[in-house]
């Protein structure tokens, strides 16, 4: 498994393209908002916890169908599936690899775009924790959407519809958890509920995007 | 033999006793909606607050029960699919998505015409009506995905584990949102606990509303099964005709 994970984070790597993009799309959204929102530096504050955890959501989406797209082009899906490892296990290394490569660099750079959006000083923590906690959600809740769409043709857009609704709660506690702090409320309620989402699909979904994977190899 | 529920699983069985309970079914939607709705609509007071804008009720609740409740029997038909493969299974399944949207769709949108006048906005980022607009995008991707595969059994494998996953976190989500902004839209109007419950001459009526409501769901979901069964035998005659 540990072979799988260094290939998946060795051809994302090399790529090219695929692994700076979804950073650059996350920079793009912290540059635009301001451009189209204006410049008053309160209004941006208010707003910066939902609209860098949007831009986190949308910069994991962009990247999703690759997780399985190209395994499943050159036929490296199949052998993974009757590879003498769990096809669950499979699935769970993907979403970490996918994380790897796009939720921790999102998260790592979030500070330098708290300060463009002017986030307060108390919010950086935070959004780092709760991006930290968070993101993982995303590659595994992903994951599975693509899974579902792994043998469509043009399965982008149908995946997105699948995906952005099962990101709701993700990004409801999330943005809740950097909001509450940048206000300086109690923040260990959505914080506790957050890492319970990441905790619970963690464990449980890789069997439904396994499930998903072997419907679509049959 | 002892009769099964599972003999109905039968296309043609199915086939039999839809054909005798659909009229049944219309009909009696037919009458509770006319009685229901003209019981409601003209043989009630105005409320003291509201006036006559609360008879958007006779509407909007039936219309939000039967959204939830259609994604609830989709989960159960995908769950007898899953386990006992029963084609009719995912097929009613697949007739439910479109009208348990329409329902979804019903509900907002009477609810905004309710708003309007009760609220002052058409709109508000109530949880209730939060999740009520994230399950019709889960009625969404559930069509769409239904429409997107072309193989019919691994369309109905994939929707059900869909429709599976996506009660999960529709249910997640409906929590999430409370937690997230507190709502407009008052509580609970239906409870077993009477003290809760609207008044007896608003009770009766949309009583009678909702039972029309769950016979008009029954009505479309038996149609819509009977015309997928019907595609279904098409399909397998031209296939059929090309072998031949």
């Amino acid at each position: 498994m540990i072979a799988l994970l260094l290939r998946d984070l060795r051809l994302a790597l090399r790529a090219g393209g695929g692994f700076g993009l979804g950073l650059a799309f996350f920079l793009l959204v912290a540059v635009l908002v301001p451009l189209g929102v204006g410049p008053e530096p309160a209004t941006l504050a208010k707003i910066a916890p939902g609209i860098l955890w949007v831009g986190a959501l949308l910069a994991c989406l962009l990247s999703l169908d690759r997780i399985f797209a190209l395994d499943h082009e050159d036929g490296s899906l199949d052998l993974l599936a009757t590879a003498p490892i769990p096809l669950e296990g499979v699935v769970a290394v993907k979403a970490c690899a996918h994380w790897i490569v796009t939720g921790l660099p999102l998260t790592l750079v979030s500070p330098l775009l708290g300060l463009l959006m002017n986030l307060p000083a108390e919010g950086y923590p935070l959004l780092l924790a709760s991006l930290a906690i968070g993101t993982p959600a995303l590659s595994v809740i992903g994951t599975f959407g693509a899974a579902l769409t792994v043998g469509l043709k043009r399965g982008g857009l149908l995946l997105s519809l699948l995906v952005l609704p099962l990101y709701v709660p993700t990004l409801v506690f999330g943005a809740e958890a950097v909001r509450r702090g940048a206000l300086g409320m109690d923040v260990a309620t959505p914080f506790l509920l957050l890492g319970g989402i990441t905790a619970g699909v963690a464990a449980l979904l890789p069997f439904a995007s396994a499930a998903a994977v072997r419907i679509n190899l049959r | 033999m002892a009769m099964s529920i599972w003999e109905y699983a039968n296309p043609k069985k199915f086939m039999e006793t839809s054909s005798i309970a659909l009229p049944w079914a219309a009909g009696g939607a037919l009458l509770c909606l006319i009685v229901g709705l003209v019981w409601g609509f003209f043989f009630t007071p105005d409320d003291y607050k509201q006036g006559s804008t609360v008879k958007i009720i006779y509407l909007h609740v039936p219309s939000a029960l039967m959204a939830i409740n259609a994604w609830l029997m989709m989960l159960a038909a995908s769950l007898i699919w899953l386990v006992r493969r029963h084609h009719v299974s995912a097929l009613a399944a697949k007739a439910a998505g479109p009208v348990g949207l329409t329902f979804t769709l019903v509900a907002l949108v009477t609810g905004a015409v309710w708003g309007q006048p009760m609220w002052g906005t058409w709109w508000a980022w109530d949880p209730r009506l939060t999740s009520f607009l994230i399950l019709a995008l889960f009625y969404l991707g559930y069509i769409a995905l239904w429409q997107a595969v072309e193989n019919p059994d691994t369309a109905a494998d994939l929707t059900s584990v869909l429709c599976i996953v996506g009660s999960v976190f529709a249910v997640l989500s409906r929590y999430a949102v409370n937690f997230w902004n507190q709502g407009l839209h008052q509580g609970a109007s239906l409870s077993l606990d009477k003290e809760e419950n609207v008044a007896d001459v608003f009770y009766f009526p949309l009583l009678v509303c909702i039972g029309g409501f769950v016979l008009l769901f029954l009505t479309l979901v038996l149609l819509r099964t009977r015309t997928e069964i019907r595609v279904r035998r098409v399909q397998a005659l031209l296939a059929r005709e090309r072998m031949a």
